[in-house]
């Protein structure tokens, strides 16, 4: 028996349904004029001369460039050295956090939370202060004898690796952190009674358990490295160059619409197809998770 | 979670002195600019041989200076003010549309957030120059809106979430409109939240850079773009000044935000 809805009914649920699109235009309407629209922009300016006519000079002047391989060679080594120290820093960082007491944790959790909570331009100045020639951390290492001359530690990619891990940290940190807490703490109990040793849990109980934190807080360094601009711009003194730079110098200095436009497609094409890999990988990780569970 | 070892002393001791340390690096750059604030030389000099508030003077001395605080505290405001009722109406327009529609819609509201900076920035640019708007506070707003929209929309999808909509109802079929039903009861009942997205819109304003690097100038730049100009240029305490100011300010709006959540 098939009952047919009172058609009043439904055009009421129909209009209920556009009344609740509508909220949703303004904020849209911001996104469309503000975020999409200057993407598209972008794309337009790109095949565009000086003088307003369309071209594909701008392309092959920047992709016979020898500046913009480099400045995507430097972009790939920060954000994959970034994700790199993040992963050694941050897994055991997460692991003791979830393994302290509840309330301690909390607490912990605050003070890691803290750089995530300053100013970008506040940490950047720490660092400075921090890593310069007549810096704190050249002024120990040298008064304490441990070296005669001060390192070489900022306006360098050393310097620019270090702003951008340390920024990347706390967002990384999240999910892990999240994945771990989550853990039941009985499947860790039960490996123990059954004779495992501390490293043979972290390695097929933990670590497994966690992947898909550390999954998570990789996309999002990832993602947030690839286009960072403040950090290589200010700790790399001008040496460093990823493409997020390369387009700043090539706009305000050279006045190249058009070059720093393909560059900003280069950034988005990069973008994509981290994203398709990503994507790829997390199909990859879901088939070995479901193998692993049915192999146990 | 690790309790069933408690015979790995050293393993413990050897993982928690390795937290310290990523603490320590985590925390380092936030503490130091502190006491170099209250130094009396220009000199990076730690600790500090004599204390001064100099640079604090500097600072609430120099026009430029307090037009940049001046045009951040407006921005800030501003983009609040825009961003969290924005951010509200296409939170409730999610939770009851539901299903495929509103991860539309989310999707399309988060991708600012996870476009690179540099990106938006040069596109604005393009786009605002053609209506020669460069340089206007009118540019650099509507960028800080787009940011904080997606920030107020996570604050605020999960208060919904939580939302009795019975009472909505029921104020429906008493004759309320949707207006009456959304500022007579969904705003108060959301009082918390809603601060929390709006300290957390002007936080998000506050701090945004890239987007004021290249759209504010003159009398509009604001305080992130100053301050990336003179520490391009040299290192002046005065800035140690502004990070110690700066951060004090948003631990305590982070503070009175976690403590109203918890009440």
């Amino acid at each position: 028996m098939t009952v047919t809805p009172d058609p009043a009914l439904v055009a009421d649920a129909r209009r209920e349904r556009r009344f609740f699109l509508s909220l949703s235009l303004p904020a849209l309407f911001i996104v469309g004029l503000a975020a999409i629209l200057p993407i598209l922009w972008i794309i337009r300016q790109s095949f565009l001369t000086t003088g307003g006519e369309y071209t594909v000079g701008n392309y092959a002047k920047v992709l016979s460039s020898g500046l913009t391989w480099s400045a995507l060679v430097t972009t790939l080594e920060l954000s994959l050295g970034t994700l790199a120290i993040c992963i050694l820093l941050g897994t055991p960082l997460a692991l003791a956090l979830a393994s302290a007491r509840p309330r301690v944790a909390n607490v912990l959790m605050a003070f890691v939370m803290l750089p995530l909570w300053t100013a970008i331009l506040v940490r950047t100045y720490g660092w400075l202060v921090l890593l310069r020639r007549d810096g704190l951390i050249n002024a120990a290492l040298t008064g304490s004898g441990l070296t005669a001359e001060p390192l070489p530690l900022v306006y360098n990619f050393t310097g620019t690796l270090i702003g951008m891990v340390h920024y990347m940290l706390p967002l990384f940190l999240l999910p892990v952190y999240a994945a771990m807490r989550d853990i039941d703490p009985n499947l860790i109990r039960a490996a123990a009674s059954m004779g495992a040793t501390l490293g043979q849990v972290i390695r097929t109980v933990i670590m497994p358990l966690s992947a898909g934190g550390i999954f998570s807080g990789s996309i999002i360094v990832l993602i947030y490295s690839i286009g960072f601009f403040i950090t290589p711009a200010v700790l790399g003194g001008g040496k460093v160059n990823p493409l997020s730079t390369r387009i700043e110098r090539t706009l305000s200095t050279f006045q190249d619409w058009g070059s720093a436009s393909v560059l900003g497609i280069l950034l988005l094409v990069l973008m994509a197809l981290i994203g398709v890999m990503l994507l790829a990988a997390r199909r990859l990780l879901a088939q070995n998770t479901v193998e692993a569970s049915a192999h146990a | 979670m690790l309790e069933a070892y408690p015979q790995n002393r050293l393993a413990r001791i050897v993982l928690w002195s390795f937290a310290a340390l990523v603490m320590a690096f985590l925390m380092l750059p936030t503490l130091v600019v502190v006491p170099l604030s209250f130094s009396a030389s220009n000199l990076l000099e730690f600790p500090p041989h004599a204390y001064s508030l100099r640079w604090y003077e500097n600072f609430f001395g120099s026009a430029t200076w307090m037009a940049a605080l001046r045009t951040s505290l407006t921005l800030g405001t501003l983009t609040a003010l825009i961003a969290v009722p924005f951010a509200l109406l296409s939170c409730i327009s999610m939770n009851r549309l539901g299903g495929k529609t509103a991860a539309t819609i989310q999707s399309v509201l988060l991708t600012p957030s996870i476009t690179p900076g540099i990106l938006l920035a040069i596109g604005l640019f393009f786009v605002l120059a053609a209506q020669r708007l460069v340089g206007t506070l009118f540019g650099v707003l509507v960028g800080h809106v787009v940011l904080a929209v997606p920030v107020a929309c996570i604050v605020l999808l999960p208060a919904l979430a939580r939302f009795d909509w019975n009472q909505v109802q029921a104020a429906r079929s008493l004759g309320a409109n949707w207006a009456r039903a959304i500022g007579g009861i969904i705003v108060p009942q959301l009082q918390i939240s809603l601060l929390s997205a709006t300290l957390m819109a002007f936080l998000t304003s506050l701090d945004e850079s890239v987007i004021s690097i290249f759209l504010a100038s003159g009398r509009n730049s604001t305080m992130p773009k100053l301050m990336f100009l003179s520490l391009r240029d040299q290192i002046d305490p005065t800035i140690a000044a502004i990070s110690t100011l700066w951060t004090v300010i948003v631990v305590v709006v982070v503070l009175i935000v976690a403590l109203r959540q918890k009440s």
